[in-house]
């Protein structure tokens, strides 16, 4: 896009007016197809007979706002942009008089147009599944009892666990921790990740498996859980421990992931 | 025990819409014309006893289900997932529904815009699955409505969904009243020539 400081000077003017009135539209739109329709709609312009000189200035405008707003302007919207214009010259150029039997296909506009009935009418079949009575939201079953078939799984062995399972537990944790009434002067301890890393792998060393409540005294500051869980995350993620749950709503236990003779080259790269 | 009672016994007890061919496996000593009877005829039952839960067919089975009306009422004790659908969401769950099989590329195409993260959500709530991959150029994946996607919108079948002809009639309402004054010296048939039609695949 080529920058026009003048313009854009007049626009920033101008913005300033509309600001608030553009900024909750903006957010509305879904990709260039539905700016297109709104911009349409709300000239009161047939589909199938687009002033392409006037949707295109009002289409720029628009873009331009979003920059002006520091909204991202998406690549598909520059793309149409471009489209548009392609489109706009097209029109001007003089049509071709000896073949006035393809007069329909030569219109710049029909692939666009075709685009846009095409994308209204998904658009409203989406609209209509939005508005049906939706099962969990209002149409409901009955639930069926869980215990049973948690009872049989148990027997599997313990069960992975999801992220979220973790940052559950994580959140019980720190509500379990009283918020510190005072601020403490004196530097504190450095709490760094790595200590943390290293001092969970040491413990796993001990045993094969350590308890999520183990691993977190009831006298930790809040720092220091946040940076043992950041560690715990940590370790996840670069596939040195994992996560168990021996049964739903179970504690959370944690297994070295990596067999002896390779931890220590992990370990060592840490 | 009547069998519309034993039908309804095994619809109440399963987890999931029981379909009538699964009725027919598990009820092995009666005929499939009179099990499909006697479901209607619970059907029917519930229907008329206007009570707080009915015997819907979604998803290709039978399951009860709570009236939606009653929705203020359940939500005070059941925990509802949020069942949210954001604009987005919904016109690429429109056009996975109505173009199925589909690649991504053409629904972005329809869409106008990038939607990969729309379809990663989508996926993720078991509401589209993957069907498999297009034997074209870079084998791109195919996208496919889910059973989830039925149970959650309460529909029979991909057929129950409402054409896309139908959805426009919706919205030419007032256009078609004008129109009809004309047409009354002219004879013609109304008739739409803008109109696209998309069949569902079967």
């Amino acid at each position: 896009m080529c920058p026009m400081n003048g313009q854009q000077e007049e626009n920033l003017l101008l913005i300033d007016g509309f600001q608030e009135a553009y900024h909750v539209r903006l957010d509305k739109f879904d990709g260039p197809l539905d700016l297109l329709l709104h911009l349409i709609k709300k000239n009161e312009l047939d589909i199938c007979d687009i002033p392409i000189a006037d949707i295109t200035s009002q289409y720029l405008e628009y873009i331009r706002l979003m920059k002006n707003l520091n909204l991202d302007v998406a690549g598909d919207f520059l793309l149409m942009a471009s489209t548009l214009l392609q489109i706009k010259s097209a029109m001007l150029l003089p049509r071709n008089e000896d073949n006035p039997e393809d007069e329909d296909e030569t219109d710049p506009r029909a692939e666009l147009i075709r685009r846009l009935l095409e994308y209204q009418q998904y658009k409203e079949a989406g609209m209509l599944m939005g508005a049906r009575a939706l099962l969990g939201r209002e149409i409901f079953t009955r639930s069926y009892p869980e215990a049973e078939l948690l009872a049989a799984n148990q027997e599997e062995g313990p069960l992975e666990l999801e992220l979220f399972d973790l940052v559950d537990a994580f959140r019980s944790l720190l509500a379990r921790i009283p918020v510190e009434s005072f601020h403490e002067v004196a530097a504190a301890d450095a709490l760094s990740i790595a200590d943390s890393i290293n001092e969970i792998l040491a413990l796993l060393q001990e045993r094969d498996m350590i308890e999520f409540d183990d691993l977190v005294r009831d006298d930790f500051t809040r720092e220091r859980v946040i940076v043992t869980f950041l560690a715990l995350l940590e370790l996840c993620r670069l596939r040195m421990i994992r996560i168990f749950q021996n049964t739903h709503q179970g504690g959370i236990r944690f297994v070295p992931a990596v067999v002896e003779e390779t931890g220590d080259d992990i370990v060592a790269t840490v | 025990m009547s069998l519309s009672a034993i039908i309804e016994s095994l619809v109440f007890s399963a987890d999931a819409p029981v379909s009538l061919d699964q009725l027919c496996d598990l009820l092995h000593e009666y005929e499939r014309p009179e099990i499909k009877t006697a479901l209607l005829e619970l059907v029917a039952f519930h229907e008329n006893r206007n009570g707080g839960f009915h015997l819907v067919n979604v998803a290709g089975g039978w399951q009860f289900r709570t009236h939606s009306s009653l929705q203020q009422y359940v939500v005070r004790h059941v925990k509802t997932k949020s069942v949210k659908f954001s604009q987005s969401a919904l016109e690429t769950l429109a056009i996975v529904a109505y173009r199925q099989p589909v690649t991504r590329s053409e629904i972005e195409y329809l869409r106008g815009v990038d939607c990969g993260g729309v379809l990663r959500t989508l996926l993720e709530k078991k509401l589209i699955r993957i069907l498999g991959k297009k034997d074209i150029p870079g084998r791109p994946l195919i996208y496919g409505t889910s059973k989830e996607f039925l149970e959650t919108f309460g529909l029979k079948d991909l057929k129950s969904l409402p054409t896309l002809k139908e959805i426009q009639a919706l919205d030419d309402v007032p256009h078609f009243e004008q129109q009809e004054e004309l047409l009354l010296d002219s004879g013609n048939s109304p008739s739409s020539a803008t109109q696209i039609t998309f069949n569902l695949p079967e």
